[in-house]
């Protein structure tokens, strides 16, 4: 019994080395990656980038796993300082590939240190190039864009400080960006990897450069404004201006329409009044008589002391009555 | 150290002839235990291949790591033991990632951004900082490049959406960022951000993007309100000044109406009197002409009946008295003679 299970034991124990010797000589290469085998350490072969299940010598051959993606390089953030002095915080990343595996792991071994050169090489390639441009190169992409401009600020002329205006550009951050990927990638070529692109993620002021940005900010923000407050006040004015102008205007037009309707109508009674009593002698003649009535109405009033001699108009009448009736004088 | 004991009293167990005799003592037939055997390794074998792609999302199979297919929503089959190997991914879904700011509660792992402070500041093209916060919308639209060609192609997304953002608020005033500017930051940065999608081979397709808070920094905000404030205070100046104008010359306008209108009233009364006195004028003048004579003494006496019964004194001398005037009871009113 004790004998028999220690060959059961001993069995079981070699079907299953065996069964992982057989089982080594097959192995998976997934989609996503490519696998270089070597013999004691040394690569036997091209590398294999067909997935699925592969064959290999047992136990003196090894599988290495190198993946084919497109994998990230994040760099990290460095302070450095522009051709016009201004110190930025740069953060880069970009997409690199291993294209050629034998190369890579001839000359890299492994991921890890594919990093590190990375981060050396990229990393002095942008210091470079941030060092060699201005901020602004750095920022800016198209050089030939027009910024929209606020309806509000419509009319402030262009060139007070820098609202509303881009500074001009010679290259911009593609351009920058190019130039980091081109060096780059002629040195990151000798390890076998292909550099698909750099860019620059973040670009931000340093805390130290930040508190001027600010001040100049708040200085431009005042300027504008001053500026609204003072169009403001203009506009008013010039409102208050039309508004006496526009009621002298209309006040002396109608005092001019008044004058001449009251002429034209005074002047057209006058003309009725002239055509009627001029119409032939004895129409004057009767004018002046009904006048010279209607002022003795006017005049002769209760304060008034009348003399009457005999003479006069109404009592010679009197005095002639004997007489025969004689035509009265006429008025005066 | 710890899992040793446990090793060392198995061993021991397989040693021990009691161990073993105690283990084969139940009287259960062998091909009962087999059959037990057989039906749990059924079940495990079902178990682990048999799988579900829900329905938002499509299945990747791969064989032995080479890609065999995609599938659809439902339940589906496949080679146990790590032959086949399956990821679903949730290509129906619409995925967000959030840049410069958090909302909690989220389910997709790359959603939230683990520097927020560092994500949303950025400078503008005129040299200013500004603080922008925005979402980026996307959908897995190539499960195949998605996982094959890309490592990491969330990140991925996440590092060119910040490039391209920076890279469009790079180009443009922080007023255009701020305030007038939003819609075309928002369309340009979606075209930049497909144009670098495709070129990086993420497999995923963006949809949208939205900015959210667009800020200036803090420490000049009161600045920027200001600002705003001044602007308030033009528009309220020019109101101002429009309403004293729209008080004052309206009025105007109707008291100058008021004034030409009565003078044109003023036209007609005249005239019209002036034609009624001469048409009554015209009417006595033509009895006058018939007799003038009788009429002026009829209409002279008519005149002294009336006035002389109103008049105060009345004095009648002789004509040949001449000089009579000395005796007259002067009271220092004027003297009519007539």
């Amino acid at each position: 019994m004790n004998k028999r299970g220690c060959l059961i034991l001993l069995s079981i124990v070699l079907a299953i080395v065996i069964l992982r010797t057989l089982l080594g000589c097959f192995f998976a290469v997934h989609q996503t990656e490519q696998v270089i085998i070597t013999q004691f350490g040394k690569p036997v072969g091209d590398p294999i980038t067909d997935p699925g299940l592969h064959f290999k010598l047992p136990i003196i051959q090894d599988i290495n796993r190198i993946d084919k993606r497109f994998l990230e390089w994040d760099g990290t953030p460095v302070a450095i300082p522009t051709r016009d002095k201004t110190y930025i915080h740069v953060d880069t990343f970009a997409r690199w590939r291993i294209n050629d595996a034998k190369t890579f792991f001839v000359r890299l071994r492994d991921e890890r240190s594919a990093q590190s050169r990375l981060e050396d090489i990229l990393g002095s390639e942008t210091r470079n190039a941030v060092a060699k441009h201005d901020l602004i190169e750095i920022i800016r992409t198209d050089k030939n864009r027009k910024p929209l401009r606020d309806e509000n600020l419509k009319n402030v002329p262009t060139g007070l400080g820098t609202i509303g205006v881009l500074p001009p550009i010679q290259y911009g951050r593609l351009k920058i960006e190019d130039e980091i990927k081109s060096k780059a990638a002629g040195k990151l070529a000798e390890f076998g990897i292909d550099l698909l692109d750099v860019r620059l993620k973040r670009v931000n002021y340093n805390p130290d450069v930040l508190d001027r940005i600010y001040q100049r900010m708040i200085s431009e923000r005042r300027q504008i404004a001053q500026r609204f407050r003072s169009e403001g006040e203009g506009e008013a004015a010039r409102i208050a201006g039309q508004k006496e102008r526009d009621l002298n205007e209309i006040q002396s037009t109608a005092y001019r329409q008044v004058q001449q309707i009251r002429g034209e109508a005074d002047g057209k009674a006058t003309e009725i009044y002239a055509q009627a009593y001029t119409q032939n002698p004895q129409a004057a003649e009767f004018y002046n008589f009904l006048k010279s009535m209607e002022t003795y109405r006017k005049v002769l009033t209760k304060d008034a002391t009348l003399v009457f001699s005999t003479d006069s108009d109404l009592f010679g009448l009197l005095k002639r009555a004997n007489a025969k009736p004689q035509t009265l004088p006429p008025a005066h | 150290m710890s899992t040793l004991p446990p090793i060392l009293e198995s061993s021991a167990m397989t040693n021990q002839p009691p161990a073993l005799q105690t283990f084969q003592m139940p009287h259960i037939p062998v091909r009962t235990i087999a059959g037990i055997i057989a039906i749990i390794v059924l079940i495990v074998l079902a178990w682990t291949s048999c799988y579900t792609v829900q329905a938002e999302s499509e299945g990747v199979v791969l064989r032995f790591g080479k890609f065999l297919k995609t599938v659809e929503p439902g339940l589906h089959f496949k080679l146990p033991f790590g032959v086949d190997q399956v990821t679903v991914l949730p290509t129906r879904r619409q995925l967000k990632l959030e840049f410069g700011f958090l909302t909690p509660g989220y389910t997709n792992v790359d959603q939230p951004t683990k520097d927020p402070q560092q994500e949303r500041s950025m400078v503008t093209g005129d040299l200013n900082a500004a603080l922008v916060e925005w979402v980026v919308q996307y959908r897995i639209d190539d499960p195949k490049q998605y996982l094959f060609d890309v490592r990491n192609p969330a990140q991925t997304l996440r590092d060119l959406s910040e490039a391209a953002m920076r890279e469009v608020i790079g180009d443009r005033t922080v007023d255009e960022v701020i305030t007038i500017g939003r819609q075309d930051i928002e369309i340009s940065a979606l075209a930049r951000m497909q144009e670098l999608a495709k070129r990086y081979m993420l497999g995923v397709r963006v949809d949208q993007v939205q900015l959210k808070n667009v800020n200036p920094p803090a420490e000049v905000q009161a600045s920027f309100n200001e600002v705003n404030k001044a602007q308030q205070d033009r528009e309220n100046a020019i109101n101002i000044a429009n309403g004293d104008y729209n008080e004052a010359v309206p009025r105007a306008r109707g008291q100058a109406d008021q004034a030409i209108r009565a003078a044109e009233g003023y036209r007609f009364k005249r005239v019209n009197e002036a034609e009624g006195d001469v048409a009554s004028f015209n009417a006595m003048l033509a009895q006058y002409i018939k007799a003038p004579e009788i009429t002026r003494t009829r209409l002279y006496l008519e005149t002294m009946g009336d006035v002389l019964p109103v008049t105060g004194e009345k004095i009648i001398i002789d004509e040949s008295m001449r000089n009579l005037l000395p005796i007259l009871p002067l009271t220092g009113k004027p003297l009519e003679k007539k």
